[in-house]
């Protein structure tokens, strides 16, 4: 420890800090701009500049070690004629259009312009243009703005894990830009807007819409994947315009993916239900919600009498909040069937009966960082994962070792120690090897490096990813990721696919003995369905058969804030709120439960969906239905500790049958070929769905059927060539497109898209054929 | 023996070429410190005793840098030399390259063996090509007569130099953006510390000197520091490598003593041109303060008689100016070099060189205005001391020199919108 001064006051600062560290936390505010907590240093805006007693020129505080004795004056005459000289020199070549600049009000340039800046310019020169680039759907970019801080540059070097901006040019016509006109294609790349301390980098969704100061900030949380992002939302006229991070270390740090951060637009799409609708004699017709209660309830109770509870199923997204899952299953249940799931992507759900408690991270989101090794088994995780997928990468920056057995060798923007890039059905072989060569027998060479990488360290993690989640063989999966956790003593845990995955469980969103799950209510069709915030057409497994039990069905009751394809397969359409217009919770993927209210109030004739539960079960007279709020709910449906409800243990005597049952089996497909179906990420949920930015992307674009070389010839198609895919009847033409790091034997057809979701199911056996 | 360190052998023919440099005892010194196993504290005491000073400028006494080199460090260190000699003005290094180059790699294998670096690289400007080239031959030749490279005359020891044309940005002439440059990053200078010692090249403990500094290390070692010492003066040891440009007779690069007045250098260099009336001189690169003639010829040639002068010696780049140069014109194509030459990291730099250029460029054209001379003087203030490395300085230098000197030519400017000459 060293003691220091700064301004006067006596602190006692740890060695190797700089004078910004201790001053920021001894809350003594030196201006900045190019400085960010949670980049490197650049000291390149030189706005920091303070005094330093004995020092021949102002130093920089961002970059000066403190030592010793120092004596820094952050106020002094000298340093605010240095701090005032730094901010003309900035505005000379600044446009100074704050009156059409989205960053108005926001702006750091403009805020430390009011303290430090003249009330007019010396300079009257000619002021520097630079010409703009259009860098993709969501960044907006106006860069004579630009003060050259390279925030940005530097998140992309070090958090995003791609350098895609960077600073061109010399003196004054450096100028940051993409590479080559290129398109900023992050899926952490709106982080940079909020990083940017000008308006050279503002949301282009949200552009000219509304005046910082107009919009009112709410807390809420990512309804998206199991991260569960702490959200500001900002809201004018009842309407959300924008979403931003709200700092929390334990989960999103300062970060938001692009997900998160922009699928709002959704929210305010044209295609939300408004008002309830029923279908009578096949005609569809808005009503009030009496009677699409009454038509709901008395569709639900015709079949549950005529043909008996066990006909009724409900399908749950792990979207839907705590409240809305706990009251769904307890009203299913109070009318006497089991049937209720949440887990619409799974197929295999063999491991069911030995399952212990919800399946969660097996540890804090904040301790990925830290992994000295790790075993990622099954997962599409940049995309998947963002903010998961940037904190094991800082992992491996700091010397983790990241080990992977997956279908796809997608870029993970940091060094992957081993990886076994292998077809769907083999990843199963490959993980029992390296649990083999845990056990000491002597294995191939990539499962022995796998092992050996899992048995250094002191903290070290095996992870399911959303792919094993939902592999057909996923019971094998989780059985022997489980033994090889225990044996190599890591840690072992699930990356949480959606905002309740692990909600839904400690809700009893699933089904238990003698219930059906998703796929037997969907193999085994019902009379009656109820869904609630599931889009059939595209989030299950197999939405072909989906769409044939419902449309099958004698009541299908919808719960949603779309209409989408619903009237196709529906008979009553209940307008229930997205995660802005409802109190609620989501419980993360490390368990945490966080709870929100609503930031708006619900669109045109929209209802919070427990209260639309809390009336269904009043109206069938399900008995525990008088909840008074969310809140009531909330604490019946998590009762108590939740850490004693995690749990990922598969039981003993079952882990082993699963195991010695299964060993060594691979599938066959008659056509030889097998589907890598994972869903997009900005197909994962209705709202993003509907997010118009996000899905002009790169990464919302559908691209095709890929394959390796070998599998290309082997179906005589060359790359470029539209092929006929198929699964079941239906087929459908997409380009053959070529990655070589694919397996032999699969084709990977993204799922949950509207255009190959009527192919089956995400990992089952696919045709392809030369089209036409 | 000839009382010169670099150019003593430069009257001879193909002075650069290996068979000639050992017929002028070359690489004797390496051969004494091997042969000897001098250790690195008895050659560092040599150079610290010569009071040899860094020729890139800077003038930081070479041996002391020298001692900043961690000893034990466990991985890699590095020995770099500085040949990115682009400083209006500066043209002594390129001839070390051109006339005795396996001086320099004598030194560098000297000064390498001394810090306990791994390699050497020397960076060599952009715009000199063939010098580069006549650089790589020596040390192919250097190579082939195993003093460099492996098992370096039998010693056991390794220690090879690689050679790095850069690509002509005067930027990279400091030390820190040379060294991303080697790295392949973009030439912006690093902010310090962590210094290069600590933290150079490749992140690995590195030592940068210039050309002439580490082509003056044989004679020290060979000679010993004292009679290096007794060539210039206290302090100021040795020769030193003065680059005469501008209104002289015989332009041109004179090694003479630290020391020697400034009278004896212009006569070398043939005096004023056609005998013109000396106006001023620009006694260490464009970057220091302009010196009044009259001060200069009272002046000797050294580091410490300049700076008590209010100038720099800088690389001893000497730019003489008569009667007939305007200072305003002057001045704008200084600043204009370093406006071109800004890297565009660092606020005062980015912004400031452009302003100072703009309004000397309106003074000259015409178009000043009474109240500019106080602008660019605090614009020059404001960029002073406050930047990442010191080509800020180096711009705001040459506008304080100016205004403090012939701030009458630039008010004659403003109010005559034409030229006092």
């Amino acid at each position: 420890m060293l003691n220091i001064e700064i301004d006067g006051k006596q602190l006692t600062v740890e060695q190797g800090s700089t004078i910004m560290d201790v001053a920021d936390a001894a809350g003594i505010y030196i201006p900045r701009f190019c400085y960010h907590k949670k980049l490197s240093v650049a000291a390149n805006c030189r706005m920091c500049l303070v005094q330093v007693e004995k020092a021949p020129k102002p130093m920089p505080a961002c970059a000066t070690p403190v030592t010793e004795g120092m004596k820094v004056m952050t106020r002094s005459e000298a340093a605010i004629k240095a701090q005032k000289a730094v901010m003309e020199f900035l505005l000379i070549n600044h446009p100074l259009d704050c009156p059409i600049c989205d960053q108005g009000g926001e702006c750091e340039l403009q805020d430390l312009a009011v303290g430090y800046g003249a009330g007019a310019s010396r300079y009257t020169e000619e002021k520097r243009v630079v010409f703009n680039k259009n860098i993709g759907p969501l960044i907006n970019t106006d860069m004579t703005r630009c003060i050259n801080c390279t925030r940005c540059v530097r998140f992309g070097q070090e958090i995003g894990g791609m350098m895609e901006m960077g600073q061109i040019g010399r003196g004054e016509h450096a100028e940051i830009t993409t590479f080559i006109e290129r398109s900023i294609d992050s899926e952490l790349s709106g982080n940079i807007i909020d990083l940017c301390p000008v308006g050279a980098l503002t949301s282009k969704p949200f552009r000219y819409s509304a005046r910082a100061w107009e919009l009112t900030t709410r807390p809420s949380v990512s309804p998206h994947d199991g991260l569960g992002a702490n959200l500001s939302v900002q809201t004018k006229n009842n309407r959300v315009f924008r979403v931003l991070p709200r700092d929390n270390e334990e989960i999103n740090e300062c970060w938001l993916s692009d997900k998160d951060r922009f699928s709002y637009e959704g929210l305010n799409s044209p295609e939300r239900l408004q008002r309830p609708m029923i279908k009578q004699s096949g005609e569809w017709r808005e009503c009030d919600w009496p009677e699409a209660l009454e038509f709901a309830v008395a569709g639900l109770m015709r079949v549950r009498d005529q043909q008996g509870a066990e006909q009724v199923g409900a399908l749950a997204t792990p979207h839907s909040t705590l409240e809305e899952l706990y009251l769904l299953q307890k009203l299913v249940r109070g009318i006497g069937s089991g049937n209720v799931d949440h887990r619409l992507l799974q197929s295999d759900f063999s491991a069911d009966s030995a399952m212990q408690g919800a399946p969660w991270l097996g540890m804090k989101i904040a301790e990925l960082d830290q992994l000295n090794s790790v075993l990622i088994v099954g997962s599409t995780l940049r995309a998947d994962h963002p903010l998961l997928a940037h904190r094991l990468r800082q992992a491996v920056k700091r010397g983790a070792e990241l080990n992977l057995i997956n279908p796809v060798d997608d870029d993970l923007l940091c060094r992957v120690a081993n990886k076994s890039i292998v077809a769907p059905d083999a990843m199963v072989a490959t993980l029992d090897q390296v649990r083999c060569a845990l056990a000491g027998e002597s294995v191939d060479a990539i499962a022995q490096a796998i092992a050996a990488s899992l048995n250094q360290g002191e903290r070290k993690a095996v992870l399911l990813g959303n792919l094993a989640q939902h592999h057909p063989r996923y019971a094998e999966l989780h059985a022997l990721a489980q033994q090889v956790a225990e044996l190599s003593g890591a840690k072992f845990g699930f990356l949480g696919g959606a905002a309740n995955s692990v909600g839904a469980y400690l809700a009893g969103a699933v089904p238990v003995t003698g219930g059906m799950n998703a796929a037997q209510m969907l193999d085994t069709p019902r009379h009656a369905y109820i869904l609630l915030g599931v889009e059939a057409d595209l989030d299950t497994y197999n939405p072909t058969k989906t769409l044939a039990a419902l449309q099958a069905a004698q009541m299908v009751v919808v719960m949603s804030a779309y209409k989408g394809k619903a009237p196709d397969y529906a008979h009553v359409l209940l307008p229930v709120a997205p995660f802005t217009e409802t109190s609620g919770t989501f419980v993360n993927t490390e368990g945490r439960a966080q709870s929100f209210n609503a930031v708006v109030k619900p669109l045109g004739e929209t209802r919070p969906g427990w209260k639309v539960l809390r009336v269904l079960g009043n109206l069938m007279e399900v008995a525990g239905f008088d909840y008074d709020s969310a809140e009531q709910v909330r604490a019946e449906a998590l009762n108590g500790d939740i850490s004693v409800k995690l749990n990922n243990q598969l039981a003993g005597a079952a882990l082993a049958a699963i195991i010695c049952t299964n060993r060594g089996q691979g599938r066959s497909y008659t056509h030889g070929l097998q589907r890598i179906g994972e869903v997009p990420s900005y197909q994962a949920d209705p709202i993003v769905r509907r997010a118009t930015a996000l899905q002009k992307t790169a990464a919302a674009a559908l691209q095709g059927a890929w394959m390796n070389a070998e599998t290309l010839s082997s179906v005589g198609v060359s790359e470029g060539a539209d092929v006929s895919v198929s699964q079941g009847t239906d087929s459908v033409v997409l380009k053959a497109l070529r990655d070589d790091l694919l397996p032999a034997g699969c084709v990977r057809v993204a799922a949950g898209h509207p255009a190959t979701a009527m192919l089956g199911g995400m990992f089952d056996e696919i045709r392809v054929e030369r089209a036409g | 023996m000839s009382d010169k360190v670099i150019f003593h052998s430069t009257h001879l023919p193909e002075s650069w070429k290996l068979e000639n440099y050992l017929k002028v005892d070359g690489y004797d010194a390496l051969k004494k410190v091997l042969a000897e196993k001098m250790t690195p504290e008895a050659i560092i005491e040599q150079v610290k005793l010569s009071a040899l000073r860094g020729r890139g400028g800077a003038g930081f006494p070479t041996g002391l840098k020298w001692s900043f080199m961690p000893k034990n460090y466990p991985g890699d260190k590095y020995l770099v030399c500085n040949t990115d000699e682009g400083e209006p003005g500066t043209f002594k290094d390129r001839d070390i390259l051109r006339l005795n180059p396996h001086q320099l790699i004598e030194g560098m294998i000297i000064g390498g063996y001394t810090l306990g670096a791994k390699a050497g690289y020397n960076y060599i400007h952009g715009e000199i090509w063939a010098e580069y080239e006549r650089f790589e031959e020596a040390l192919d030749e250097a190579r082939a007569a195993g003093l460099l490279g492996k098992n370096i005359l039998g010693s056991g020891w390794d220690f090879d130099i690689h050679a790095h044309h850069g690509y002509g940005a005067y930027v990279c002439g400091e030390e820190t953006a040379l060294l991303e440059s080697i790295e392949g990053k973009k030439g912006q200078p690093r902010f310090k510390p962590p210094f290069p010692a600590s933290f150079g090249l490749y992140g690995k403990p590195t030592t940068i000197n210039n050309t002439e500094t580490l082509a003056s290390i044989p004679y020290i070692v060979k000679h010993g520091g004292q009679k290096f010492l007794e060539l210039g003066k206290p302090n100021n040891g040795g020769t030193k490598i003065f680059s005469v440009s501008g209104h002289v007779n015989n332009p041109g690069n004179f090694e003479i003593g630290m020391g020697t007045p400034f009278s004896e250098l212009l006569a070398m260099a043939g005096g004023v041109k056609d005998g013109r009336k000396l106006k001023a001189v620009i006694p260490g690169g464009s970057s220091v303060p302009v010196l009044p003639g009259e001060i200069m010829m009272d002046l000797t040639m050294d580091y410490d008689s300049i700076a008590k002068a209010g100038s720099y010696l800088g690389a001893g780049s000497v730019i003489v100016m008569d009667d007939t140069v305007c200072m305003v014109r002057a001045l704008e194509r200084l600043s204009y070099f370093y406006f071109e030459e800004s890297c565009g990291q660092c606020t005062p730099c980015r912004e400031g060189t452009g302003w100072l250029y703009r309004v000397i460029h309106r003074i000259e054209h015409g178009q000043g205005r009474p109240e500019d001379l106080d602008l660019l003087e605090s614009v020059a203030g404001n960029i002073m001391g406050r930047t990442i490395c010191a080509l800020g300085d180096a711009a705001a230098m040459p506008v304080q020199g100016m205004l403090k000197h012939f701030r009458n030519e630039f008010e004659h400017h403003i109010q005559h919108k034409k030229c006092m000459v």
